[in-house]
């Protein structure tokens, strides 16, 4: 064993050393943070650090004690599945049809992932224009042409449309791009020889092209489900801050506003430790099923 | 650390380069005000950099209010605080509580021996930032109340008289319907939902908002604005949202470019006398300023409205030599030349009455009619422990579950009573957890 090591690297720290900036970046930028949370959600302390209290876990006692806290919860994970739902069906079908093609798919691949490149918050404040009650363009439209009052200051329910239509477009580039190389990934005599069996796109698609995705599939829905609980924050601040009355009041926007603009630091710590822990349990969960998926394929 | 002996480096750089014959001590001041506010402070600092040859004040604009707050409080905790950071009124009581980061005005002022006399200023700004013992803890700069904009235009296609605003809410509320009735598509709407409808609305009615005197008296505080006036009056507005004379178009300042909207804008709006600027510039139209209504048969009412806006504290931890330019500079800010211009420029309240009375003597109301309703509405009586303003922890927490609250009373999802019950029972959890995050 240890011969065939110092055969692999002529020096033993080596291997060290290749993997140490990885390690540190994921030290710094991850783990401590992560811990400070934790840590942080322990304390009871004003925001100049002058009188800190350990409490051990009241902040997560207040925080489920809270209907408002858990109502939160729900709205949460209406917008992840909204979003994740939205996001991945557009662009399968985006790609499917792009894949379909065979004459100018790259100008239909360019324009389709340009959207990933605009920030959160800018794409919020695109689609809160186009939306506006008072100057959108599709207020206007919605009005005139369909009689429907559109006000999503005021309507809950159209606020959570605005945002989750702000969240999934930015990230149908991005499941875009990976469908499409998903797709250009299957054997094309597979797709032939089913043509020949004459099956026609449609059913090639059910058939044989989804369930092949399945991993990118499942992969991408960790991704957007991560991304709907912790990026979306930029989108709502931009345009509902929460509202109407607490329709869109994200679990993680609520962390961003107590911490960052209200000052409760444990409080806000503890909200990001709960959030912490439903991602690190989603993405175990889903990477388990991926890794079954896969062997079964 | 390498980030700080860069800035060092930097700093020490920037010295060189400008190479003063003498050591001029640099203030920092963080501040929150973009467009013609900036231009206007960064002005009067050119002013004052150039008057002396000891001090010279560096503004450094941080971002709205929440974000410059938050970077002060981290940039202290990491001992690398500015010398002044302009807060606002909402971060007032953690400013307060947080004791030995602030050094109190009125002890800056001594210490350097500097003139000072808190009585100069206006009563209901002082109050504001003043602790129980009658001592100035930080300095009021930009202030303003919640007033009445009404578009003139309006109110005569809907035959009303364009020089009779409504003094009283009932007044308002039957004005709002001529104007719906006549075509428009919003009669009504504000800004600030809760510091204009709940916490000036308040003290403008003389009743408290939170048990002892508004918080002034202590941390124990507890909210009390769910009683029967403000009931009364969420109820008003509530029944106005109902039948279209109240359009809610939003938080905060949100709504005020509906006022001046080119179309469907609203005809009167209530919100901070500081858009008055923003107002006449975007305005195409003739408006009018007045006094934010009151209900009727409230004994005391009206009484004094409260203020908004911000002021200016001082960071502890600084070389002596920085507090006494620090010192000059708020004597200096406080002048009323340079109030006056502040005053007429931005809308905001000046903070001093010299500064009041040289704007009148100057002619400028005569001039711009209106623009004196926010200091004289400030001005009309003594304030009283209701109206002297809040010193409420978490408010800004409070003041979301407030627009919640009202929110869920404009859609008619609560009545009046239910929504402020559990504003004040949600709020009293946030004022207990502040208070045990500071004991």
């Amino acid at each position: 064993m240890a011969s065939q090591k110092r055969a692999q690297y002529p020096v033993s720290w080596l291997p060290y050393a290749l993997v140490a900036p990885q390690l540190a970046i994921t030290i710094i930028f991850f783990f401590w943070p992560a811990s400070q949370a934790i840590w942080q959600s322990l304390l009871v302390q004003d925001v100049f650090g002058a009188h800190v209290q350990f409490v051990g876990l009241l902040n997560f006692r207040e925080l489920f004690a809270d209907p408002y806290y858990l109502g939160s919860f729900w709205v949460t994970g209406e917008f992840a599945v909204l979003v994740t739902g939205s996001a991945l069906i557009v662009s399968l079908v985006l790609a499917a049809c792009c894949d379909y093609l065979i004459r100018g798919t790259r100008a239909y691949k360019m324009l389709l992932v340009w959207p990933y490149a605009v920030a959160p918050a800018l794409a919020a404040v695109l689609w809160a224009f186009i939306f506006s009650p008072g100057v959108g363009i599709l207020t206007y439209v919605l009005r005139q042409w369909f009689g429907y009052d559109w006000n999503y200051l005021l309507n809950g329910g159209q606020a959570v449309t605005l945002v989750v239509i702000a969240s999934a477009w930015k990230q149908i580039s991005y499941n875009f791009l990976f469908f499409l190389s998903g797709m250009q990934a299957i054997p094309k005599s597979l797709i032939e020889a089913a043509a020949i069996d004459g099956s026609g796109p449609l059913r090639r698609f059910a058939t044989i092209v989804f369930p092949l995705l399945a991993p990118t599939t499942f992969f991408l829905m960790v991704v957007n489900v991560v991304y709907s609980f912790f990026d979306s924050f930029g989108v709502i601040d931009t345009t509902t801050q929460g509202g109407p009355v607490r329709a869109t009041n994200l679990l993680v926007y609520k962390v961003f506003e107590d911490g960052f603009k209200g000052g409760d630091l444990g409080g806000s710590a503890a909200q990001s430790v709960v959030l912490m822990v439903i991602v690190i349990s989603l993405t175990v969960i889903q990477f388990r099923y991926i890794e079954r998926r896969i062997q079964y394929a | 650390m390498r980030m700080k002996t860069f800035a060092a480096a930097l700093a020490g750089a920037t010295l060189v380069a400008a190479a003063p014959a003498y050591a001029v001590t640099e203030i920092h001041w963080w501040h929150s005000n973009t467009g013609r506010n900036a231009e206007l402070i960064n002005k009067f600092v050119d002013e004052f950099n150039a008057s002396q040859s000891n001090y010279k004040v560096v503004p450094v604009y941080k971002g709205g209010y929440a974000e410059s707050m938050s970077a002060a409080i981290a940039a202290y905790r990491a001992k690398n605080q500015p010398d002044i950071v302009q807060v606002f009124e909402v971060g007032t009581a953690t400013m307060m509580a947080a004791k030995g980061a602030v050094v109190p005005v009125y002890k800056v002022m001594h210490d350097a021996g500097e003139k000072f006399n808190p009585k100069a200023y206006l009563p209901a700004v002082a109050s504001y930032y003043t602790d129980q013992r009658g001592r100035m803890i930080s300095l009021p700069f930009n202030s303003s109340t919640t007033v009445l904009f009404y578009n003139k235009d309006m109110f005569r296609k809907a035959g009303l008289d364009p020089n009779k605003p409504p003094r009283t809410w009932e007044e308002l509320g039957a004005d709002a319907a001529k104007i719906k009735a006549s075509g428009a598509a919003c009669a009504f709407t504000t800004s600030w939902q809760s510091w204009v409808q709940l916490e000036s609305t308040s003290a403008w009615h003389n009743v408290p908002f939170a048990t002892l005197d508004n918080g002034f008296g202590g941390m124990g505080a507890r909210l009390e604005f769910n009683n029967p006036t403000m009931v009364k009056h969420i109820a008003f507005l509530g029944q106005m949202a109902k039948d279209g004379r109240f359009t809610y178009v939003g938080r905060s300042s949100a709504p005020d470019s509906k006022f001046y909207a080119e179309k469907d804008s609203c005809a009167m709006i209530t919100e901070s006398s500081a858009s008055y600027g923003k107002t006449k510039k975007n305005a195409k139209f003739d408006f009018g300023i007045s006094e934010l209504p009151y209900h009727e048969g409230v004994k005391g009412a009206p009484q004094n409205t409260i203020i908004g806006g911000a002021s200016l504290w001082v960071f502890s931890g600084k070389p002596k030599s920085h507090y006494k330019g620090i010192a000059e500079f708020f004597t200096f800010l406080s002048s009323p030349k340079i109030q006056a211009e502040w005053h007429q420029v931005t809308g905001y309240v000046p903070i001093t009455v010299a500064a009041y009375e040289l704007t009148k003597k100057e002619g400028y109301y005569e001039k711009n009619p209106g623009t004196d309703i926010a200091v004289t509405q400030l001005l009309l009586k003594h304030p009283t422990k209701a109206s002297k303003g809040l010193r409420l922890g978490n408010m800004v927490q409070i003041r979301n579950i407030n627009n919640e609250e009202l929110e869920a009373v404009w859609t008619g999802k609560k009545t009046a009573k239910q929504a402020l019950d559990e504003a004040v029972k949600r709020g009293n959890e946030e004022l207990r957890k502040f208070e045990r995050a500071n004991r």
